[in-house]
Protein backbone atom coordinates (compact mmCIF):
# COMPACT_ATOMS: atom_id res chain seq x y z
CA UNK A 1 0.00 0.00 0.00
CA UNK A 2 1.32 3.80 -0.65
CA UNK A 3 2.22 5.61 2.18
CA UNK A 4 1.72 9.27 1.61
CA UNK A 5 4.28 10.21 3.93
CA UNK A 6 8.35 9.32 5.07
CA UNK A 7 8.53 8.89 8.26
CA UNK A 8 12.37 8.92 10.27
CA UNK A 9 13.04 8.14 13.70
CA UNK A 10 15.94 9.78 14.43
CA UNK A 11 18.45 7.87 17.03
CA UNK A 12 17.45 10.58 19.62
CA UNK A 13 14.06 8.90 18.72
CA UNK A 14 12.57 12.14 17.52
CA UNK A 15 10.17 11.30 14.13
CA UNK A 16 9.80 13.28 11.44
CA UNK A 17 8.13 13.51 8.31
CA UNK A 18 8.08 14.20 4.75
CA UNK A 19 5.07 14.23 2.31
CA UNK A 20 5.40 12.19 -0.67
CA UNK A 21 4.85 13.17 -4.00
CA UNK A 22 1.85 11.14 -5.96
CA UNK A 23 3.15 9.90 -9.20
CA UNK A 24 0.10 12.25 -11.14
CA UNK A 25 2.25 15.78 -9.61
CA UNK A 26 5.38 14.10 -10.63
CA UNK A 27 4.42 13.61 -14.08
CA UNK A 28 3.26 17.28 -14.22
CA UNK A 29 6.50 17.94 -12.48
CA UNK A 30 8.24 16.21 -15.70
CA UNK A 31 5.93 17.65 -18.34
CA UNK A 32 7.29 21.09 -17.27
CA UNK A 33 11.16 20.06 -17.31
CA UNK A 34 10.17 18.61 -20.58
CA UNK A 35 9.37 22.01 -21.90
CA UNK A 36 12.42 23.25 -20.27
CA UNK A 37 14.53 20.61 -22.12
CA UNK A 38 12.45 21.26 -25.56
CA UNK A 39 12.69 25.18 -25.33
CA UNK A 40 16.77 25.25 -24.85
CA UNK A 41 17.44 22.45 -27.35
CA UNK A 42 15.20 24.91 -29.42
CA UNK A 43 17.27 28.23 -28.37
CA UNK A 44 20.71 26.06 -29.01
CA UNK A 45 19.52 25.24 -32.54
CA UNK A 46 18.83 28.73 -33.42
CA UNK A 47 22.35 29.98 -31.38
CA UNK A 48 24.08 27.26 -34.38
CA UNK A 49 23.08 28.61 -37.08
CA UNK A 50 26.14 30.61 -37.09
CA UNK A 51 27.95 27.55 -36.91
CA UNK A 52 26.65 26.50 -40.28
CA UNK A 53 28.08 28.83 -42.07
CA UNK A 54 31.33 27.56 -41.03
CA UNK A 55 30.31 23.61 -41.33
CA UNK A 56 27.50 21.99 -42.03
CA UNK A 57 28.57 19.07 -40.50
CA UNK A 58 30.30 20.65 -37.30
CA UNK A 59 27.03 22.01 -36.46
CA UNK A 60 24.97 19.35 -37.09
CA UNK A 61 27.70 17.08 -35.36
CA UNK A 62 27.22 19.80 -32.21
CA UNK A 63 23.63 19.75 -32.30
CA UNK A 64 23.44 15.78 -32.06
CA UNK A 65 26.16 15.81 -28.98
CA UNK A 66 23.93 18.98 -27.19
CA UNK A 67 20.48 17.44 -27.36
CA UNK A 68 21.86 14.34 -25.98
CA UNK A 69 24.08 16.38 -23.36
CA UNK A 70 20.70 18.40 -22.15
CA UNK A 71 18.58 15.81 -22.36
CA UNK A 72 20.39 13.84 -20.23
CA UNK A 73 22.04 16.52 -18.10
CA UNK A 74 19.60 18.84 -17.17
CA UNK A 75 18.07 16.28 -14.24
CA UNK A 76 21.32 15.83 -13.16
CA UNK A 77 23.00 19.10 -13.33
CA UNK A 78 19.47 21.07 -11.71
CA UNK A 79 19.11 18.41 -9.36
CA UNK A 80 22.72 18.55 -8.37
CA UNK A 81 22.70 22.78 -7.99
CA UNK A 82 19.42 23.15 -6.92
CA UNK A 83 19.64 20.45 -4.10
CA UNK A 84 17.01 17.70 -5.31
CA UNK A 85 15.18 20.39 -7.95
CA UNK A 86 14.44 21.02 -11.16
CA UNK A 87 12.10 24.05 -12.18
CA UNK A 88 9.20 21.78 -12.76
CA UNK A 89 10.03 20.07 -9.50
CA UNK A 90 10.78 23.40 -8.09
CA UNK A 91 7.34 24.85 -9.72
CA UNK A 92 5.40 22.28 -8.35
CA UNK A 93 7.29 21.60 -4.76
CA UNK A 94 8.62 18.71 -5.43
CA UNK A 95 12.02 17.75 -3.53
CA UNK A 96 14.43 14.41 -4.46
CA UNK A 97 16.06 13.54 -1.08
CA UNK A 98 17.67 10.39 0.05
CA UNK A 99 15.25 7.70 1.18
CA UNK A 100 16.31 7.92 4.73
CA UNK A 101 16.80 11.11 5.03
CA UNK A 102 20.74 11.22 4.86
CA UNK A 103 22.86 13.93 2.42
CA UNK A 104 22.02 13.48 -1.33
CA UNK A 105 24.85 12.13 -3.13
CA UNK A 106 25.97 12.80 -6.77
CA UNK A 107 25.87 9.09 -7.25
CA UNK A 108 22.34 9.09 -6.23
CA UNK A 109 20.98 11.98 -8.51
CA UNK A 110 23.15 10.52 -11.40
CA UNK A 111 21.87 7.44 -10.98
CA UNK A 112 18.30 7.77 -10.92
CA UNK A 113 18.39 9.96 -14.07
CA UNK A 114 19.63 7.52 -15.92
CA UNK A 115 17.45 4.83 -14.93
CA UNK A 116 14.63 7.09 -16.58
CA UNK A 117 16.36 5.09 -20.01
CA UNK A 118 14.05 1.95 -18.46
CA UNK A 119 11.97 4.35 -16.58
CA UNK A 120 10.82 5.79 -19.50
CA UNK A 121 9.83 2.59 -21.53
CA UNK A 122 8.21 1.56 -23.46
CA UNK A 123 6.80 5.50 -23.65
CA UNK A 124 5.66 8.32 -21.28
CA UNK A 125 7.14 6.60 -18.33
CA UNK A 126 4.77 3.81 -17.98
CA UNK A 127 6.92 1.64 -16.51
CA UNK A 128 8.09 3.97 -14.11
CA UNK A 129 4.69 5.16 -13.71
CA UNK A 130 3.20 2.02 -12.95
CA UNK A 131 6.14 1.21 -10.67
CA UNK A 132 5.96 4.54 -8.76
CA UNK A 133 2.15 3.85 -8.64
CA UNK A 134 2.73 0.29 -6.72
CA UNK A 135 5.17 1.14 -4.61
CA UNK A 136 5.02 2.39 -1.11
CA UNK A 137 7.10 4.99 -1.57
CA UNK A 138 6.11 6.25 -4.87
CA UNK A 139 9.41 5.19 -6.11
CA UNK A 140 10.05 4.57 -9.91
CA UNK A 141 13.03 2.13 -10.74
CA UNK A 142 15.32 5.22 -11.05
CA UNK A 143 14.76 6.18 -7.49
CA UNK A 144 14.56 2.62 -6.04
CA UNK A 145 18.10 2.11 -7.42
CA UNK A 146 19.57 5.67 -6.02
CA UNK A 147 17.51 4.76 -2.93
CA UNK A 148 15.71 8.37 -3.07
CA UNK A 149 12.04 9.22 -2.74
CA UNK A 150 10.39 12.14 -3.98
CA UNK A 151 8.70 14.83 -1.12
CA UNK A 152 6.26 17.49 -1.74
CA UNK A 153 6.16 20.40 0.28
CA UNK A 154 3.05 22.29 0.00
CA UNK A 155 2.27 25.52 0.80
CA UNK A 156 0.90 25.94 4.42
CA UNK A 157 -1.37 28.60 4.19
CA UNK A 158 -3.28 30.17 7.26
CA UNK A 159 -6.88 29.34 7.81
CA UNK A 160 -9.05 33.02 7.02
CA UNK A 161 -9.65 33.43 10.81
CA UNK A 162 -11.23 36.76 10.45
CA UNK A 163 -13.45 35.70 8.55
CA UNK A 164 -14.54 33.03 11.17
CA UNK A 165 -14.24 34.85 13.74
CA UNK A 166 -15.55 38.34 12.88
CA UNK A 167 -13.41 40.61 15.46
CA UNK A 168 -15.91 39.22 18.05
CA UNK A 169 -15.03 39.21 21.39
CA UNK A 170 -13.53 36.38 22.71
CA UNK A 171 -14.49 35.37 26.57
CA UNK A 172 -12.24 32.49 26.65
CA UNK A 173 -9.32 34.65 26.57
CA UNK A 174 -9.58 36.35 29.69
CA UNK A 175 -8.37 32.99 31.43
CA UNK A 176 -4.79 32.54 29.67
CA UNK A 177 -3.56 29.86 31.85
CA UNK A 178 -7.08 27.89 30.71
CA UNK A 179 -6.12 28.82 27.23
CA UNK A 180 -2.63 27.46 27.20
CA UNK A 181 -4.32 24.20 28.86
CA UNK A 182 -6.83 23.92 25.58
CA UNK A 183 -4.15 24.14 23.77
CA UNK A 184 -1.94 21.63 24.88
CA UNK A 185 -5.26 18.99 25.01
CA UNK A 186 -6.25 19.33 22.07
CA UNK A 187 -4.84 17.09 19.34
CA UNK A 188 -4.06 18.56 15.76
CA UNK A 189 -6.84 16.56 14.37
CA UNK A 190 -9.28 17.38 17.09
CA UNK A 191 -8.47 20.86 16.15
CA UNK A 192 -8.41 20.32 12.53
CA UNK A 193 -11.98 18.95 12.67
CA UNK A 194 -13.33 21.85 14.94
CA UNK A 195 -11.85 24.25 12.01
CA UNK A 196 -13.08 22.42 9.07
CA UNK A 197 -16.64 22.43 10.75
CA UNK A 198 -16.63 25.96 11.20
CA UNK A 199 -15.47 26.40 7.54
CA UNK A 200 -17.79 24.38 5.87
CA UNK A 201 -20.93 25.17 8.53
CA UNK A 202 -22.63 26.18 5.28
CA UNK A 203 -22.42 23.20 3.26
CA UNK A 204 -24.24 21.42 5.96
CA UNK A 205 -28.09 21.20 6.61
CA UNK A 206 -29.34 23.40 9.44
CA UNK A 207 -30.24 20.55 11.45
CA UNK A 208 -27.30 18.49 11.01
CA UNK A 209 -24.89 22.02 11.92
CA UNK A 210 -26.06 22.17 15.24
CA UNK A 211 -26.36 18.44 16.05
CA UNK A 212 -22.77 18.88 15.09
CA UNK A 213 -21.99 22.29 16.71
CA UNK A 214 -23.48 20.94 20.02
CA UNK A 215 -21.69 17.35 19.85
CA UNK A 216 -18.38 18.85 19.34
CA UNK A 217 -19.04 21.75 21.73
CA UNK A 218 -19.66 19.38 24.54
CA UNK A 219 -16.44 17.93 23.63
CA UNK A 220 -14.47 20.72 23.70
CA UNK A 221 -16.14 21.80 27.30
CA UNK A 222 -15.25 18.60 28.76
CA UNK A 223 -10.80 18.97 27.49
CA UNK A 224 -10.91 22.06 29.95
CA UNK A 225 -13.81 23.05 31.75
CA UNK A 226 -13.94 27.58 31.78
CA UNK A 227 -15.79 29.15 34.46
CA UNK A 228 -19.20 29.42 33.99
CA UNK A 229 -18.79 33.23 33.14
CA UNK A 230 -16.59 32.80 30.16
CA UNK A 231 -19.41 30.41 28.43
CA UNK A 232 -22.96 31.40 29.75
CA UNK A 233 -24.82 32.64 26.95
CA UNK A 234 -22.73 31.81 24.13
CA UNK A 235 -24.23 29.60 21.75
CA UNK A 236 -22.63 25.87 20.83
CA UNK A 237 -21.07 27.95 16.86
CA UNK A 238 -20.25 30.76 18.59
CA UNK A 239 -17.76 28.89 21.73
CA UNK A 240 -16.40 26.39 19.10
CA UNK A 241 -15.12 30.14 17.06
CA UNK A 242 -14.09 30.94 20.58
CA UNK A 243 -12.35 27.63 21.12
CA UNK A 244 -10.63 28.11 17.36
CA UNK A 245 -9.42 31.32 17.96
CA UNK A 246 -7.05 30.08 20.75
CA UNK A 247 -6.12 26.96 19.00
CA UNK A 248 -4.92 28.49 16.08
CA UNK A 249 -4.29 32.31 16.65
CA UNK A 250 -1.22 32.62 19.03
CA UNK A 251 -2.34 36.07 20.33
CA UNK A 252 -4.18 38.70 18.83
CA UNK A 253 -3.51 42.39 19.12
CA UNK A 254 -7.04 43.44 17.68
CA UNK A 255 -9.12 40.88 20.37
CA UNK A 256 -9.28 42.79 24.10
CA UNK A 257 -6.71 40.57 25.49
CA UNK A 258 -8.90 40.49 29.05
CA UNK A 259 -8.82 43.61 31.44
CA UNK A 260 -5.61 46.41 31.04
CA UNK A 261 -3.65 47.11 33.54
CA UNK A 262 -4.91 49.73 36.38
CA UNK A 263 -2.94 53.21 34.49
CA UNK A 264 -2.74 51.77 31.35
CA UNK A 265 -4.24 54.07 28.46
CA UNK A 266 -5.65 52.98 25.52
CA UNK A 267 -4.02 53.96 22.61
CA UNK B 1 4.62 19.73 27.98
CA UNK B 2 4.75 23.69 26.90
CA UNK B 3 2.28 25.74 29.37
CA UNK B 4 3.21 28.82 27.10
CA UNK B 5 3.45 28.29 23.44
CA UNK B 6 4.18 31.87 22.31
CA UNK B 7 7.26 32.01 24.69
CA UNK B 8 8.60 28.65 23.99
CA UNK B 9 8.82 29.73 20.59
CA UNK B 10 10.11 32.97 21.51
CA UNK B 11 12.62 31.51 23.44
CA UNK B 12 13.99 28.87 21.33
CA UNK B 13 13.84 30.48 17.95
CA UNK B 14 17.06 32.07 18.17
CA UNK B 15 18.70 28.45 17.94
CA UNK B 16 16.85 27.56 15.17
CA UNK B 17 17.35 30.66 13.19
CA UNK B 18 21.01 30.04 13.96
CA UNK B 19 20.63 26.38 13.04
CA UNK B 20 19.38 27.33 9.45
CA UNK B 21 22.33 29.85 8.73
CA UNK B 22 24.71 26.70 9.66
CA UNK B 23 22.73 24.30 7.24
CA UNK B 24 22.52 27.46 4.72
CA UNK B 25 26.50 27.41 4.86
CA UNK B 26 26.79 23.97 4.82
CA UNK B 27 24.94 23.30 1.82
CA UNK B 28 26.26 26.28 -0.02
CA UNK B 29 29.63 25.42 0.24
CA UNK B 30 30.18 21.03 1.21
CA UNK B 31 33.76 21.36 1.46
CA UNK B 32 33.41 23.53 4.30
CA UNK B 33 35.36 22.60 7.42
CA UNK B 34 33.98 23.44 11.29
CA UNK B 35 36.27 23.40 14.30
CA UNK B 36 35.65 21.12 17.09
CA UNK B 37 33.41 23.82 18.76
CA UNK B 38 31.36 24.67 15.42
CA UNK B 39 30.90 20.63 15.15
CA UNK B 40 29.79 20.45 19.11
CA UNK B 41 27.81 23.55 18.24
CA UNK B 42 26.20 22.05 15.44
CA UNK B 43 25.33 18.87 17.15
CA UNK B 44 23.93 21.15 20.36
CA UNK B 45 21.39 23.07 17.87
CA UNK B 46 20.20 19.75 16.39
CA UNK B 47 19.54 18.30 19.50
CA UNK B 48 18.00 21.25 20.80
CA UNK B 49 15.39 21.67 17.38
CA UNK B 50 14.81 18.14 17.53
CA UNK B 51 13.53 18.63 21.13
CA UNK B 52 11.65 21.47 20.25
CA UNK B 53 9.69 19.29 17.31
CA UNK B 54 9.06 16.67 20.02
CA UNK B 55 7.34 18.95 22.07
CA UNK B 56 5.75 21.21 19.53
CA UNK B 57 4.21 18.00 17.82
CA UNK B 58 1.84 17.44 20.33
CA UNK B 59 0.53 20.65 19.98
CA UNK B 60 -2.54 20.93 17.82
CA UNK B 61 -2.04 24.58 15.89
CA UNK B 62 0.97 25.11 14.48
CA UNK B 63 0.91 23.34 11.48
CA UNK B 64 3.50 25.87 10.27
CA UNK B 65 5.89 25.65 12.87
CA UNK B 66 5.67 22.19 12.77
CA UNK B 67 6.61 21.75 9.58
CA UNK B 68 9.53 24.27 9.53
CA UNK B 69 11.10 22.03 12.61
CA UNK B 70 10.69 19.30 10.54
CA UNK B 71 11.97 20.39 7.95
CA UNK B 72 14.91 22.17 9.77
CA UNK B 73 15.64 18.69 11.63
CA UNK B 74 15.69 16.61 8.46
CA UNK B 75 18.14 18.93 7.14
CA UNK B 76 20.27 18.48 10.27
CA UNK B 77 19.63 14.96 10.50
CA UNK B 78 20.91 14.37 6.91
CA UNK B 79 24.40 15.88 8.25
CA UNK B 80 25.26 14.61 10.95
CA UNK B 81 24.26 11.00 10.51
CA UNK B 82 25.53 10.82 6.97
CA UNK B 83 28.61 8.72 7.55
CA UNK B 84 29.69 8.54 3.43
CA UNK B 85 32.58 10.49 1.89
CA UNK B 86 31.31 13.81 1.56
CA UNK B 87 31.57 15.21 -1.71
CA UNK B 88 34.56 16.96 -2.75
CA UNK B 89 35.55 18.99 -6.04
CA UNK B 90 36.07 16.76 -8.59
CA UNK B 91 39.78 16.01 -10.11
CA UNK B 92 39.33 14.79 -13.39
CA UNK B 93 42.37 12.65 -13.65
CA UNK B 94 42.13 11.42 -10.57
CA UNK B 95 38.99 10.14 -10.91
CA UNK B 96 39.95 8.63 -14.69
CA UNK B 97 43.55 7.40 -13.43
CA UNK B 98 42.68 5.77 -10.11
CA UNK B 99 38.75 5.71 -9.32
CA UNK B 100 37.41 4.45 -12.71
CA UNK B 101 40.28 1.59 -13.04
CA UNK B 102 39.81 0.30 -9.54
CA UNK B 103 36.13 0.17 -9.84
CA UNK B 104 36.55 -1.55 -12.67
CA UNK B 105 38.86 -3.92 -10.76
CA UNK B 106 36.57 -4.34 -7.99
CA UNK B 107 33.80 -5.80 -10.03
CA UNK B 108 35.94 -7.42 -12.31
CA UNK B 109 33.80 -10.89 -11.63
CA UNK B 110 30.58 -9.21 -13.34
CA UNK B 111 32.68 -7.73 -16.04
CA UNK B 112 33.85 -11.62 -16.99
CA UNK B 113 30.02 -12.84 -16.75
CA UNK B 114 29.71 -9.68 -19.41
CA UNK B 115 32.54 -10.93 -21.26
CA UNK B 116 31.06 -14.56 -21.35
CA UNK B 117 27.28 -14.15 -22.13
CA UNK B 118 28.91 -12.18 -24.92
CA UNK B 119 31.41 -14.79 -25.96
CA UNK B 120 28.61 -16.96 -25.89
CA UNK B 121 26.20 -14.70 -28.40
CA UNK B 122 29.20 -14.23 -30.66
CA UNK B 123 29.47 -18.54 -30.84
CA UNK B 124 25.92 -18.44 -31.41
CA UNK B 125 25.85 -15.98 -34.07
CA UNK B 126 28.52 -16.95 -35.83
CA UNK B 127 27.93 -20.61 -35.99
CA UNK B 128 24.07 -19.88 -37.09
CA UNK B 129 25.65 -17.59 -40.27
CA UNK B 130 27.68 -20.77 -40.81
CA UNK B 131 25.43 -23.56 -40.72
CA UNK B 132 22.20 -21.59 -42.22
CA UNK B 133 23.25 -17.83 -44.16
CA UNK B 134 20.10 -17.29 -44.82
CA UNK B 135 19.60 -15.95 -41.50
CA UNK B 136 21.97 -12.88 -42.17
CA UNK B 137 18.77 -10.27 -42.65
CA UNK B 138 18.01 -11.48 -39.26
CA UNK B 139 21.00 -11.23 -37.05
CA UNK B 140 22.64 -8.10 -38.92
CA UNK B 141 19.29 -5.84 -38.72
CA UNK B 142 21.56 -2.92 -40.90
CA UNK B 143 21.14 -2.80 -44.60
CA UNK B 144 25.51 -2.22 -45.10
CA UNK B 145 25.84 -5.10 -43.46
CA UNK B 146 23.54 -7.60 -45.75
CA UNK B 147 25.45 -7.23 -48.69
CA UNK B 148 28.28 -9.92 -49.93
CA UNK B 149 31.24 -8.94 -47.60
CA UNK B 150 33.46 -9.54 -51.05
CA UNK B 151 31.40 -7.13 -53.10
CA UNK B 152 31.88 -4.62 -50.26
CA UNK B 153 35.18 -4.57 -49.92
CA UNK B 154 35.91 -4.50 -53.42
CA UNK B 155 33.47 -1.10 -53.20
CA UNK B 156 35.26 0.32 -50.66
CA UNK B 157 39.01 -0.41 -52.21
CA UNK B 158 38.19 0.99 -55.14
CA UNK B 159 35.78 4.08 -54.15
CA UNK B 160 36.84 7.08 -55.96
CA UNK B 161 35.40 9.69 -53.42
CA UNK B 162 35.32 9.76 -49.83
CA UNK B 163 31.92 8.88 -49.06
CA UNK B 164 31.98 10.39 -45.58
CA UNK B 165 33.50 13.76 -46.90
CA UNK B 166 31.27 15.93 -44.84
CA UNK B 167 29.56 14.56 -42.69
CA UNK B 168 32.77 13.04 -40.46
CA UNK B 169 31.44 14.97 -37.69
CA UNK B 170 27.80 14.14 -37.38
CA UNK B 171 28.96 10.61 -38.12
CA UNK B 172 30.78 10.57 -35.17
CA UNK B 173 28.43 12.07 -32.97
CA UNK B 174 25.61 9.79 -33.95
CA UNK B 175 28.01 7.08 -33.20
CA UNK B 176 28.86 8.54 -29.60
CA UNK B 177 25.13 9.40 -28.51
CA UNK B 178 23.64 6.04 -29.84
CA UNK B 179 26.19 3.91 -28.25
CA UNK B 180 26.30 5.91 -25.28
CA UNK B 181 22.79 5.84 -25.37
CA UNK B 182 22.58 1.48 -26.08
CA UNK B 183 25.11 1.51 -22.93
CA UNK B 184 23.00 3.40 -20.66
CA UNK B 185 19.94 1.32 -21.54
CA UNK B 186 22.41 -1.90 -20.70
CA UNK B 187 22.99 -0.49 -17.57
CA UNK B 188 19.42 0.34 -16.62
CA UNK B 189 18.15 -3.10 -17.54
CA UNK B 190 20.19 -4.38 -14.26
CA UNK B 191 16.79 -3.45 -12.74
CA UNK B 192 15.14 -6.09 -14.27
CA UNK B 193 17.29 -8.76 -12.08
CA UNK B 194 19.75 -8.52 -14.76
CA UNK B 195 17.67 -10.78 -17.67
CA UNK B 196 17.24 -7.17 -19.89
CA UNK B 197 21.12 -6.86 -19.38
CA UNK B 198 21.69 -10.44 -20.27
CA UNK B 199 19.95 -9.93 -23.76
CA UNK B 200 21.28 -6.94 -24.41
CA UNK B 201 24.69 -8.99 -24.00
CA UNK B 202 23.98 -11.91 -25.58
CA UNK B 203 22.22 -9.63 -28.69
CA UNK B 204 25.12 -7.65 -29.33
CA UNK B 205 27.92 -10.95 -28.98
CA UNK B 206 25.12 -12.37 -31.73
CA UNK B 207 25.43 -9.15 -34.28
CA UNK B 208 29.50 -9.65 -33.32
CA UNK B 209 30.09 -13.04 -33.88
CA UNK B 210 27.57 -12.66 -37.31
CA UNK B 211 29.44 -10.27 -39.15
CA UNK B 212 32.51 -11.78 -38.03
CA UNK B 213 31.84 -15.42 -39.31
CA UNK B 214 30.70 -13.66 -42.71
CA UNK B 215 33.30 -11.84 -43.05
CA UNK B 216 35.64 -15.00 -42.16
CA UNK B 217 33.80 -16.97 -44.51
CA UNK B 218 34.06 -14.65 -47.46
CA UNK B 219 37.81 -14.79 -47.00
CA UNK B 220 38.18 -11.13 -45.75
CA UNK B 221 39.53 -11.46 -42.69
CA UNK B 222 42.53 -8.61 -42.66
CA UNK B 223 39.11 -6.48 -44.00
CA UNK B 224 37.04 -7.23 -40.97
CA UNK B 225 40.69 -6.63 -38.45
CA UNK B 226 41.40 -3.61 -40.35
CA UNK B 227 37.86 -2.06 -40.15
CA UNK B 228 36.56 -3.16 -36.62
CA UNK B 229 39.57 -3.33 -34.48
CA UNK B 230 40.89 0.82 -34.14
CA UNK B 231 37.17 1.48 -32.45
CA UNK B 232 36.04 -2.50 -31.39
CA UNK B 233 38.65 -2.42 -29.05
CA UNK B 234 37.80 0.41 -26.73
CA UNK B 235 33.86 -0.03 -27.93
CA UNK B 236 33.53 -3.75 -27.11
CA UNK B 237 35.01 -3.30 -23.79
CA UNK B 238 32.73 -0.07 -23.12
CA UNK B 239 29.29 -2.21 -23.96
CA UNK B 240 30.86 -4.81 -21.94
CA UNK B 241 31.78 -2.52 -18.77
CA UNK B 242 28.11 -1.35 -19.14
CA UNK B 243 27.12 -5.25 -18.94
CA UNK B 244 29.20 -5.18 -15.62
CA UNK B 245 27.63 -1.86 -14.48
CA UNK B 246 24.37 -3.81 -15.05
CA UNK B 247 25.24 -7.00 -13.46
CA UNK B 248 26.64 -4.93 -10.55
CA UNK B 249 23.08 -3.46 -10.39
CA UNK B 250 21.32 -6.72 -10.98
CA UNK B 251 23.99 -8.59 -8.21
CA UNK B 252 22.63 -6.04 -5.57
CA UNK B 253 19.20 -6.44 -6.17
CA UNK B 254 19.50 -10.10 -5.79
CA UNK B 255 21.38 -10.14 -3.39
CA UNK B 256 22.28 -13.97 -2.89
CA UNK B 257 25.14 -14.63 -0.18
CA UNK B 258 24.24 -11.17 0.95
CA UNK B 259 22.88 -10.36 4.41
CA UNK B 260 22.32 -7.09 4.13
CA UNK B 261 19.23 -5.04 3.30
CA UNK B 262 18.14 -3.99 -0.02
CA UNK B 263 18.33 -0.43 0.75
CA UNK B 264 22.13 -0.93 1.84
CA UNK B 265 23.38 -3.39 -0.66
CA UNK B 266 21.97 -0.45 -3.52
CA UNK B 267 23.70 2.30 -1.33
CA UNK B 268 26.51 -0.29 -1.90
CA UNK B 269 27.02 -0.44 -4.99
CA UNK B 270 25.32 2.77 -6.33
CA UNK B 271 28.35 5.18 -6.56
CA UNK B 272 30.62 2.27 -8.30
CA UNK B 273 27.68 1.85 -11.11
CA UNK B 274 27.88 5.52 -11.96
CA UNK B 275 32.04 5.33 -12.19
CA UNK B 276 31.45 3.37 -14.51
CA UNK B 277 28.56 4.27 -16.57
CA UNK B 278 30.93 7.86 -16.36
CA UNK B 279 33.73 5.44 -17.58
CA UNK B 280 31.75 3.98 -20.58
CA UNK B 281 30.99 7.03 -21.63
CA UNK B 282 34.48 8.73 -22.29
CA UNK B 283 35.39 5.31 -23.62
CA UNK B 284 32.65 6.02 -26.57
CA UNK B 285 33.62 9.23 -27.48
CA UNK B 286 36.79 8.11 -28.19
CA UNK B 287 35.76 4.78 -30.40
CA UNK B 288 33.22 7.50 -31.95
CA UNK B 289 36.04 9.78 -33.32
CA UNK B 290 38.16 6.52 -34.51
CA UNK B 291 34.78 4.88 -36.36
CA UNK B 292 33.97 7.84 -37.92
CA UNK B 293 37.28 9.28 -38.64
CA UNK B 294 39.91 6.11 -39.46
CA UNK B 295 37.99 3.66 -39.34
CA UNK B 296 35.97 3.95 -42.23
CA UNK B 297 39.16 4.62 -44.33
CA UNK B 298 40.42 0.87 -46.23
CA UNK B 299 43.31 0.26 -48.63
CA UNK B 300 44.59 1.92 -50.62
CA UNK B 301 43.65 5.14 -48.41
CA UNK B 302 45.05 3.65 -45.02
CA UNK B 303 47.03 0.14 -45.23
CA UNK B 304 44.99 -2.28 -43.36
CA UNK B 305 48.83 -3.33 -41.52
CA UNK B 306 48.63 0.44 -40.11
CA UNK B 307 44.99 -0.46 -38.66
CA UNK B 308 45.36 -2.90 -37.29
CA UNK B 309 48.83 -2.50 -35.10
CA UNK B 310 46.38 1.02 -34.20
CA UNK B 311 44.01 -1.30 -32.86
CA UNK B 312 46.16 -3.56 -31.15
CA UNK B 313 48.10 -1.00 -29.74
CA UNK B 314 44.99 0.58 -28.27
CA UNK B 315 44.11 -2.60 -26.65
CA UNK B 316 47.02 -3.51 -25.45
CA UNK B 317 47.31 0.63 -23.63
CA UNK B 318 43.28 -0.02 -22.64
CA UNK B 319 44.34 -3.78 -21.08
CA UNK B 320 47.07 -2.22 -18.87
CA UNK B 321 45.06 0.65 -18.23
CA UNK B 322 41.97 -1.55 -16.59
CA UNK B 323 44.15 -3.93 -14.72
CA UNK B 324 47.18 -1.62 -13.40
CA UNK B 325 46.38 1.78 -13.63
CA UNK B 326 45.67 3.55 -9.99
CA UNK B 327 47.52 0.10 -8.28
CA UNK B 328 49.70 1.94 -6.11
Amino acid sequence: MRAHSLQIRTPEGIVFSQLLASPVTRFLAWLVDLLCISTVITTFGFLLVPLQLISVDLASGVATLSYFAISIGYGVCFEWWWRGQTIGKKLLRLRVVDAEALRLQFSQIALRNLLRFVDSLPLFYLVGGLVCWFSSKSQRLGDIAANTVVVRFPRVSEPDLDQLLAGKYNSLRNYPHLCARLRQRVSPIEASVVLQSLLRRDDLDLADRIQLFADLAAYFREKVEFPLEATTGIADEQYLRNVTDVLFRAQDARHTQGPKPAGQVAA
Amino acid sequence: MIIDLDRFVAAERPFWTELEGLLDKLEADPNRQMSLEGVRRFHFLYERTASALAKITTFSAEPETRRYLENLVARAYGEIHETREKRTRLHLLDWFFRTLPQTFRQHVRAFQVSLAITVVGCAFGGLAILLDPASKPVLMPFPHLLQDPAKRVAEEEHARSDRLAGQKTSFSAFLMTHNIRVSILTMAMGMSWGVGTIILLFYNGVMLGAVAADYIRAGQTKFLLGWLLPHGVVEIPAILIAGQAGLVLAFALVGWGNRNSLRVRLRIVSRDIVTLIFGVGVLLVWAGIVEAFLSQYHEPVLPYSVKITFGIVELVLLTLYLSRSGKS
